[in-house]
């Protein structure tokens, strides 16, 4: 019972600081951009700011807004929420895991997108319909490939559970899969599409011919654009530690293993430290490309994440 | 004398009759008709929905009638196969009757009568092909089948439109019945008019050839049935030409009838004993499944977007059957389960969540007098109970958690995951290609379903006539309630399902799913092992529920609900029209562009001076030129020719007799 209590203890702290520390990925990332172009920045606590004042504005909505519109931030977040719960991103074993596997991750992110691109169809403004029919496209393209990158994970761990899967990868002899590295690309690349960066997508863009994720927003304001804001840092830091998870699986601890826990969170720290400035790197490096360039750059990688399991096939490894 | 299943099984298709031919004596009062003959139909439904769940766990029941022919009365028999596609029938045939109730209320006298006789005709055979056991009443059950359809396909007869789409349908449906009839004779191989029950067949042991001929005949007839590649090109005909209800009983149904004599005949008789059936049904099944969806993107009518949905559901159902019979057939049954019981899942699914939002277009259509996505829009404002269940079922068929459609994509996902142990050389390397284009068709009909539901429900009206729109009656939104209710409970209880699946996989295969499944207790889903797979709805949807909720009251306990109406912002343009959403075309627009090879397009685009730009744009089939029109001609030249014989001299005519007889008594003395 004692077990049993603490693992769920270690859920609901994983679940706080995931939602506490998403935040402070994003400003962090910006924060490296504005220093790779020779900015000073922001620093690291202005997404939370950003929070703070559009918590407290009023909200304003369009005269012919439904329902559905207005309750889909709050579902946005919880899925995002519910995602980063699932995730090992300090321990395996979380009493919440066995409820979805990585197909089922899909399909959390795939339920938020689903809402999302309608709740942007709702107004029926020519901004919100183009954005949504953009990030649809993006996902149908970025969604399967994915999946691929899952199975191959899952193949040679023989489980689609997360957990099992970084227990075959990290606990296990130290081996190179070949087959994970093309997984590995082909994930980065994922990762860029589905989070809306550069080069498939801009997020600080103004310009909203160009726009993907920020056009389908156009129309929220106040608290709901905020919850939407924190929902995509959420969905940032889940796509980060699922690619922990997957390819640096090392450091993560077991459900209540507490004395395991100030190793996992430092491990945690560092990787996330790293792992924000290569991304903002990769943004900096690289140029936005036009929307139809999107479905090529998806393209390779939903190859590449075939190949990565081709190569599990012919090599066994 | 005990009642058995089968007894009440048959009395319900008898009470569908007599209720059929009995709406004809109410032909002077059409309330009656909708008011009572039709909820009437609805309540057989219920009990046989009930029959077939009963069934499902008891040993088989059989019953002869003193009818048909001389040495082959009616050999009828409820199994565990039988009694789950009833029960499928009945559920779903339930929800489309009560909608029916309301749906039909304007119509005029005459045709109501006419329509609600083939309508319960049409109920009564669907439940007589599943009964059936021997090939004779199942090939009068399956033609009287595709007869009552036919005229339910045409109700609206006057429109030259309608009438060509029931001819397609009905010419399809006949080659495929001859193919079936075919498939019949192989396994009755001239033993005797005796060997045509389906017990005489279970026991006849086919050599391999003759068994793929079986199979290869029966995959075509009953893929012509079931709108397979490359003879779907009816259904996006006929679907739309039918009445809603009629729509839906034929998508979520009819096709599902195709799909249950395929397993019939590969599992019950031929045993699915050798592996390539598996790979050309995956294969079809794929290909089915990737064209039914891309090109479900590009449609602008609402009803032909869903009839190639169907289409691509179908290639999803045959693509399970095509693993479970590579697994059978190399000894692998556990994992055979899991993909046969993936199958069934997504059978049942599809049979609520397609009746339920073709249903919903009927409301659309009712409300609008429009199919046509592109003079629809912002009927959520309007059709507040159509909106919310409609969206029940997008979310389902979008293959999204917790809903039923998402349970049986990723058992077929898990069964996918599972194929590395298969002993072929060089499948290995297919599978995971098949994984990919599973996958792909999946994302896909989440584009899909985001176009139909945003063009039709969200946005602005894109007519003006929209604002005058109202809501389904309340018979309507009964139908719409069971089959969304329907979508959420087979979603949220997938262990419970599943063990009521087991019955057929382990009549069909000698194998289960649910012990393993069911292992850790009924609320988490494991079907190998828990540590190899496990998903839990209740728990997710729980989960979700709380921290929305906790989420919620937050924002309101620390800030505030203040909440201001204002004009759509849309970065500050004041002039937005209707006209500037996203039309169908321009929706479907990507998925041309990226899978252009695929279609057949024919685009006008107006020139930057037009006073009126008019922008036209259509993606066709280029199945329909490059095989059915090339096969349409050869049959229009050869029955030119043929015509040379034909005169109409009475003496030339005998002289052909003669001659017939003479050739007929030289080859009689020769052999």
């Amino acid at each position: 019972m004692s077990a049993q209590l603490s693992g769920i203890l270690f859920q609901l702290f994983q679940s706080l600081l995931v939602v506490a520390i998403a935040p402070l990925l994003l400003g962090w990332v910006n924060q490296c951009r504005a220093w790779l172009q020779n900015r000073s920045g922001a620093g690291v606590l202005q997404p939370y700011r950003t929070l703070r004042k559009l918590f407290h504005k009023d909200a304003v909505i369009a005269h012919n807004a439904s329902p559905l519109f207005r309750v889909t931030p709050y579902i946005l977040f919880s899925c995002m929420w519910l995602a980063a719960g699932v995730v090992p991103v300090l321990a395996t074993d979380l009493p919440f895991s066995p409820a979805a596997d990585v197909i089922a991750l899909v399909g959390i992110f795939a339920l938020a997108r689903v809402f999302i691109a309608l709740a942007a169809m709702d107004i029926g403004t020519s901004f919100g319909t183009l954005g949504a029919r953009r990030e649809m496209l993006v996902a149908f393209l970025a969604e399967p490939a994915l999946l691929m990158v899952f199975f191959t994970a899952s193949l040679i761990s023989h489980s689609t559970q997360l957990p099992t899967i970084v227990e075959a990868l990290a606990h296990t002899q130290f081996t190179l899969y070949p087959s994970m590295a093309f997984a590995a690309i082909a994930f980065v690349m994922i990762l860029l599409a589905e989070n809306a960066r550069i080069p498939v997508d801009n997020p600080t863009t103004h310009l909203e011919l160009t726009m993907i994720h920020e056009a389908m927003i156009l129309e929220y304001s106040a608290r709901h654009l905020a919850l939407i804001e924190w929902a995509s840092s959420i969905k940032l830091l889940a796509y980060t530690t699922i690619g922990f998870a997957l390819f640096v699986p090392y450091g993560i601890a077991e459900a209540g293993n507490w004395a395991a826990l100030p190793l996992a969170l430092i491990a945690l720290g560092v990787k996330l430290v790293a792992a924000g400035a290569g991304l903002a790197l990769l943004e900096t490096i690289s140029a936005k490309m036009r929307i139809f360039r999107a479905p090529e750059f998806l393209g390779t990688a939903f190859l590449l994440a075939v190949l990565g399991m081709l190569i599990h096939f012919l090599l066994g490894a | 004398m005990t009642l058995l299943p089968i007894d009440i099984a048959g009395g319900v298709v008898v009470y569908w009759l007599v209720l059929g031919m009995f709406s004809l004596l109410l032909i002077g009062s059409p309330k009656h008709i909708t008011q009572l003959i039709f909820p009437a139909g609805a309540l057989g439904a219920l009990v046989l929905a009930g029959t077939g769940l009963v069934a499902l766990g008891q040993t088989p029941n059989v019953a002869v009638l003193p009818l048909g022919l001389p040495d082959l009365p009616f050999h009828l028999r409820l199994d565990a196969l039988s009694a789950f596609f009833l029960m499928l029938l009945g559920a779903a045939g339930f929800a489309i009757s009560l909608y029916s109730a309301g749906y039909f209320r304007h119509m005029e006298a005459r045709a109501l009568a006419l329509l609600a006789l083939q309508y319960h005709f049409f109920l009564a055979s669907m439940a007589l092909v599943l009964l059936a056991n021997d090939a004779y009443l199942f090939m009068v059950a399956w033609e009287s089948m595709a007869l009552s359809s036919y005229f339910l396909v045409t109700t609206d007869h006057k429109v030259p439109e309608i009438r060509k789409a029931g001819y397609l349908y009905l010419l399809i449906a006949h080659v495929g019945a001859i193919s079936i009839l075919l498939a019949f004779g192989v396994m009755q191989g001239g033993h005797g008019i005796a060997a045509y029950t389906f017990d005489a067949m279970r026991t006849a042991h086919l050599t391999p050839f003759w068994a793929s001929i079986t199979f290869s005949l029966a995959l075509f007839g009953f893929g012509a049935k079931a709108g397979l590649l490359p003879v779907h090109v009816w259904l996006p005909e006929a679907h739309p030409a039918a009445p809603s209800p009629v729509s839906a009983m034929m998508s979520g149904i009819m096709l599902k009838t195709a799909i249950y004599g395929l397993l019939r005949i590969t599992f019950d008789f031929l045993g699915g004993e050798i592996w390539w059936w598996g790979v050309l049904a995956l294969t079809l099944g794929l290909i089915t499944a990737l064209f039914g969806v891309m090109f479900a993107a590009v449609q602008t009518d609402m009803k032909r977007l869903l009839a190639y949905s169907s289409i691509e559901n179908i290639g999803i159902l045959l693509v399970g059957i095509g693993l479970a019979i590579l697994f059978h057939a190399n000894g692998k049954e556990s994992l055979a389960a899991l993909a046969l019981t993936a199958t069934l899942y997504h059978a049942l699914n599809h049979a609520f969540f397609k009746s339920l939002l073709f249903l919903g277009t009927g409301s659309v259509l009712h409300a609008t007098g429009e199919r046509n996505l592109g003079r629809l829009g912002g009927l959520i404002r309007r059709m507040p109970w159509v909106a919310a269940l409609v969206l029940v079922g997008t979310l389902a068929i979008a293959g999204l958690p917790p809903l039923n459609g998402f349970v049986s994509e990723w058992l077929l996902l898990q069964a996918f995951l599972l194929t590395p142990d298969l002993p072929q050389p060089y499948l290995n390397m297919l599978i995971p290609v098949a994984t990919a284009a599973i996958a792909l068709a999946a994302a896909l009909a989440a584009y899909v379903m985001v176009k139909f539901y945003g063009i039709v429900f969200l946005g602005q009206p894109r007519d003006e006539k929209l604002n005058e729109a109202h809501d389904a009656g309340w018979w309507e939104r009964l139908g719409l309630a069971w089959l969304a209710l329907g979508c959420i409970l087979l979603g949220l209880f997938p262990v419970q399902v599943i063990l009521q699946l087991d019955h057929v996989t382990q009549a069909l295969i000698g194998d289960t799913l649910g012990m393993s499944a069911a292992k850790t207790g009924w609320l988490f889903l494991t079907p190998i092992a828990p540590e190899r797979a496990s998903y839990s709805p209740l728990f997710f949807l729980l989960a979700i529920l709380v921290v929305l909720l906790i989420t919620f009251l937050a924002v309101r306990r620390f800030y505030h609900g203040r909440l201001r109406r204002g004009p759509a912002w849309d970065c500050g343009f004041p002039e937005q029209t209707p006209r500037m959403q996203d039309s169908a075309e321009g929706f479907g627009q990507p998925i041309r562009q990226i899978f252009e090879p695929f279609f057949l397009i024919e685009r006008e685009v107006p020139s930057p001076f037009d006073r009126e730009p008019r922008y036209h744009g259509r993606s066709e089939d280029k199945l329909w030129y490059g095989l059915y029109l090339p096969i349409a001609k050869a049959a229009d030249k050869l029955s030119a020719w043929i015509s040379i014989l034909q005169h109409g001299r009475i003496h030339l005519y005998l002289m052909y007799s003669f001659v017939t007889l003479l050739l007929m008594l030289v080859l009689v003395r020769w052999s």
